[in-house]
């Protein structure tokens, strides 16, 4: 019979869900906006893809065999993996390796295994390498280019390509490389030039919505994303808590400050379709590991990542404020899973036992359809 | 009527099909039968009868002990070959008091006078009777019947609800109790109305067996007080605290060892059929339902068995066991106890013996690390946290445990069931419920020891003060005397 005394003991049955199976489904949510992304900048793009995810697992098979742990579980079990696709999706996609190396080495390394390895980590590991490589890396990681992708003739070779992430870098020629919409937008309104000047030419909703725009490696196409994620929610792996609270906050603040100025603030489908914001919302925000664990919980979590993404796109110092938003809610979540813990049964919220009350009582027993006093 | 919702719960694969075709059998009577003396909550019953003595079917064996207790009657007749300890049908396999029956196969019932019309009883005597005949809840919990009656109709239950949803996997006893025996359960359900002088009993059945919900809607077709309701098929509706809530949006206050102050009492169909036997024909509880299934039971059924077989006796019956068999479980997968030896006996609670295979139980691995994603959370329908509990238990933080509302938990499983990570979450609070009794057990008896110290002490104290008195006492006479011898000196 069983050889621990705990597993011996009841319940005897399984749902079969596995945590291999939870990365996996997310991985496979992911793949299309992964699969496009490569499409959409070539080579270079799966060149950084493939340097991320190997500086992951190489950094964990480290970490894991310092701490004089088994390899085997931890290291297959997805989350590794699906640290750097999530982390190699947010980077510009002509980054050098070193980038990649680094961003990688800082994820597994600082951001999960200095807590503890899988199931400690304070803050989502991607977008922590993400915000110290762009706060440490400004301009390689906003050296955006304009779509160029497969079969288009515009695309490196395979050569060029390694040329591109591995040997100098950017072959930068004028014209090549382009701003993202967001910072396009910022850099305009910076200079006091109202939208309708700014945003002709410069955005299409149903390309933008595409993907068919310049940005990270997986962030662009907002409909392969939501795509993924109405996925991911359809096969239960992800709550709808968080991407609807998010997705919610930023809708309702940019409608309502755009009704209330349309030349300053832009409207929400642009917030919606441009930057990691349903990135954020269905796979950053969505991590269980960094989110409260009650209900109540993951709805204030979401709708503060959702007003902190609005409140740093529209007056922060950076273009895109996913990353910022979602670590500093992750830092509050702890917090929240202190005072939001679900509502005992028979218990009210501030765990005293629940009277039932005269009233109740008499409606349970079908004397009194609860219209007052009998 | 209107369902309400209860949060939480799972859906495991029901697994019934293995017996619920199985119409009920009699289990040849073993020839030896061995009675735990405990059979229910509260204290254990004490023998009537002695070593040796002939005892006829359903004579009284042992009596309750106190107000919280239950008798216990001879499922045949024979003789009472021992009183002794005998395997526990629990996990631990600790011995306990359990009386030795060896049957004599004759099944000889005592000459009795037909029991009077229970409608022109008093309803405290009905209860009576029903206690009399060592009647418990059926359904696992193993409470005196009779106790919860008579306390539920002092407190002015208006609503009996006979609970036929049976929503643990694979255990399908209550099932064919309610397709064959519908009338007797409505006829009992009726006689338990008139104990608690109530005057609605809603009989709630999980929507997974449309034939009993069939049988017993014919059967209390004629009673405008019965309502029969068919639930939706999850688990743990059986639960007597989310049953009501699903019927009433009730909730029992935390804490309240009853449900009476939801002016609901929640009895299981089975309880409702042994108070039909016991006011109408006069029979005392000494068998009962139990299903055996498994996918290492050759041949699964549904039994009638005398109090006291062997759980080895049924499985042999069913045709043996197969090699492949991993563990035995007394009850469902979701709350049943691994049988620690086949030579443990069937109890008033047991409603099955499952022998499963390792395909069955899902394969072994050890626990991946929590990932908090709060699926046990979501399972739970009580409104814990169970990954956060565990976490506490895991550092013997008894404390932040209880804080967490270890004492809320119901033990359903839920959690563990649903763990993707598969961490041993409601194991975890089984340990810790365990380890704070231990704890508790340990208080006491430091508690004792330190009173009987005391006890020592003041007496030591006390005898040294009287010795002292007795030396002072002696000192003065003497300083008496020699004052004494001083004056008649001086005198002289
Ligand atoms: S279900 Fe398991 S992994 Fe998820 S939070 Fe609960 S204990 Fe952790
Ligand atoms: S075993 Fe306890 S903690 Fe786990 S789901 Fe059931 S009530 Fe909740």
């Amino acid at each position: 019979m069983s050889a621990s005394p705990l597993l011996a003991g009841a319940p005897h049955a399984h749902g079969g869900d596995s945590l291999q199976q939870l990365m996996g489904t997310v991985l496979l949510a992911l793949a299309p906006a992964t699969l496009y992304g490569v499409f959409l900048f070539g080579w270079p793009a799966l060149n950084l893809l493939l340097v991320i995810v190997l500086t992951c697992l190489v950094g964990e098979a480290l970490c894991l065999w310092l701490a004089g742990r088994s390899l085997r579980p931890a290291l297959l079990d997805g989350s590794t993996l699906l640290t750097g696709v999530l982390l190699a999706l947010s980077l510009p996609p002509w980054a050098p390796w070193w980038i990649g190396v680094i961003g990688g080495a800082f994820a597994v390394v600082v951001g999960k295994h200095i807590f503890g390895g899988v199931g400690q980590n304070l803050f989502n590991p991607a977008m922590l390498a993400r915000i110290m490589l762009l706060v440490s890396f400004p301009v390689e990681m906003t050296t955006w280019l304009e779509p160029r992708p497969w079969f288009s003739g515009t695309t490196p070779s395979f050569l060029e390509g390694l040329h591109i992430t591995f040997g100098g870098g950017l072959p930068m020629a004028d014209g090549m490389t382009g701003a993202t919409l967001l910072g396009h937008v910022r850099t305009g309104l910076g200079l006091s030039q109202p939208l309708g000047e700014i945003l002709p030419g410069h955005y299409q909703p149903g390309l933008a919505a595409l993907g068919w725009t310049g940005g990270s490696l997986g962030e662009t196409s907002a409909l392969l994303l939501l795509l993924g994620g109405l996925w991911l929610l359809w096969k239960r792996a992800i709550a709808w808590t968080i991407p609807v609270a998010m997705l919610g906050t930023v809708l309702v603040l940019a409608s309502v400050f755009h009704w209330s100025d349309p030349e300053r603030f832009v409207d929400p489908l642009l917030h919606l379709v441009s930057g990691s914001l349903l990135m954020g919302a269905f796979f950053i925000a969505t991590d269980p590991v960094t989110s409260p664990l009650s209900r109540m919980g993951q709805i204030v979590f979401g709708a503060g990542c959702g007003a902190l993404v609005y409140v740093i796109r529209t007056w922060g110092g950076y273009p895109e404020g996913v990353a910022f938003a979602v670590v500093l809610m992750n830092a509050a979540t702890p917090l929240i899973d202190h005072y939001l813990r679900p509502r005992v049964y028979g218990r009210t919220w501030l765990g005293q036992p629940k009277p039932v009350s005269e009233r109740a009582r008499r409606a349970a027993a079908g004397r009194d359809s609860g219209s007052g006093p009998a | 009527m209107r369902l309400h919702h209860f949060r939480g719960g799972v859906h495991p694969p029901g697994r019934k099909q293995f017996s619920a075709d199985q119409p009920i059998q009699s289990l040849p009577l073993p020839a030896r039968l061995y009675l735990p003396l405990q059979q229910h909550a509260g204290g254990p019953a004490l023998p009537v009868v002695s070593v040796g003595q002939q005892v006829a079917k359903g004579e009284l064996l042992a009596r309750a002990q106190s107000a919280i207790s239950a008798p216990l009657h001879a499922p045949s007749s024979g003789i009472v070959v021992d009183i002794g300890q005998f395997t526990a049908p629990h996990v631990s396999g600790l011995p306990i008091p359990t009386l030795v029956l060896d049957t004599d196969g004759e099944e000889r019932w005592p000459e009795r006078e037909p029991p009077p019309d229970p409608f022109g009883l008093d309803p405290e005597e009905v209860a009576t009777r029903i206690g009399d005949a060592g009647i418990v809840g059926m359904g696992g919990a193993s409470f005196p019947a009779a106790v919860k009656l008579s306390k539920a109709r002092q407190a002015g239950v208006h609503t009996l609800v006979v609970n036929g949803s049976e929503c643990e996997p694979y255990v399908t006893c209550d099932d064919r109790l309610m397709r064959e025996r519908a009338a007797e359960i409505v006829d009992g359900a009726t006689i338990m109305l008139h104990a608690l002088q109530a005057s609605r009993a809603l009989v709630a059945v999980e929507d997974n067996k449309p034939e009993a919900i069939q049988a017993l809607r014919e059967a209390c077709a004629h009673d405008p007080r019965f309502q029969v309701l068919s639930l939706p098929t999850r688990y743990p509706t059986g639960s007597a605290k989310h049953l009501i809530q699903l019927l009433t949006g009730l909730e029992c206050p935390a804490g309240e060892p009853g449900t009476e102050v939801t002016g609901i009492l929640v009895h299981n169909v089975g309880t409702a059929y042994a108070v039909q036997r016991a006011l109408r024909h006069g029979r005392p509880l000494i068998s009962r339902i139990v299903t055996v299934s498994g996918g290492a039971v050759a041949e699964p059924r549904n039994l009638e068995v005398p109090l006291g077989a062997l759980a080895a006796d049924l499985l042999a019956y069913c045709g043996g066991v197969s090699d492949d068999l991993v563990r035995v479980l007394s009850g469902g997968p979701m709350m049943g106890q691994p049988l620690p030896s086949l030579q443990t006996p069937i109890v008033k609670g047991s409603n099955g013996i499952l022998a499963l295979t390792a395909a069955e139980l899902g394969p072994e691995q050890l626990p991946d690390p929590c990932v908090r994603c709060g699926r046990c959370t979501e399972a739970c329908p009580m409104g814990l946290l169970p990954g956060e509990m565990a976490r506490r238990v895991q550092h013997d933080d008894w404390a932040g445990t209880l804080a967490f509302g270890l004492n809320d938990c119901m033990a359903c499983g839920s959690c563990a069931y649903a763990c993707p990570s598969r961490v041993p979450l409601s194991q975890s609070l089984a340990h810790a419920r365990g380890a704070l009794a231990e704890q508790r057990r340990a208080e006491q008896k430091a508690n004792y020891t330190r009173q009987l110290m005391e006890q020592r002490q003041a007496r030591l104290a006390r005898q040294e003060q009287a010795k002292a008195d007795a030396a002072a006492q002696r000192r003065a006479a003497k300083d008496k005397k020699q004052r004494a011898a001083v004056t008649e000196e001086d005198d002289e």
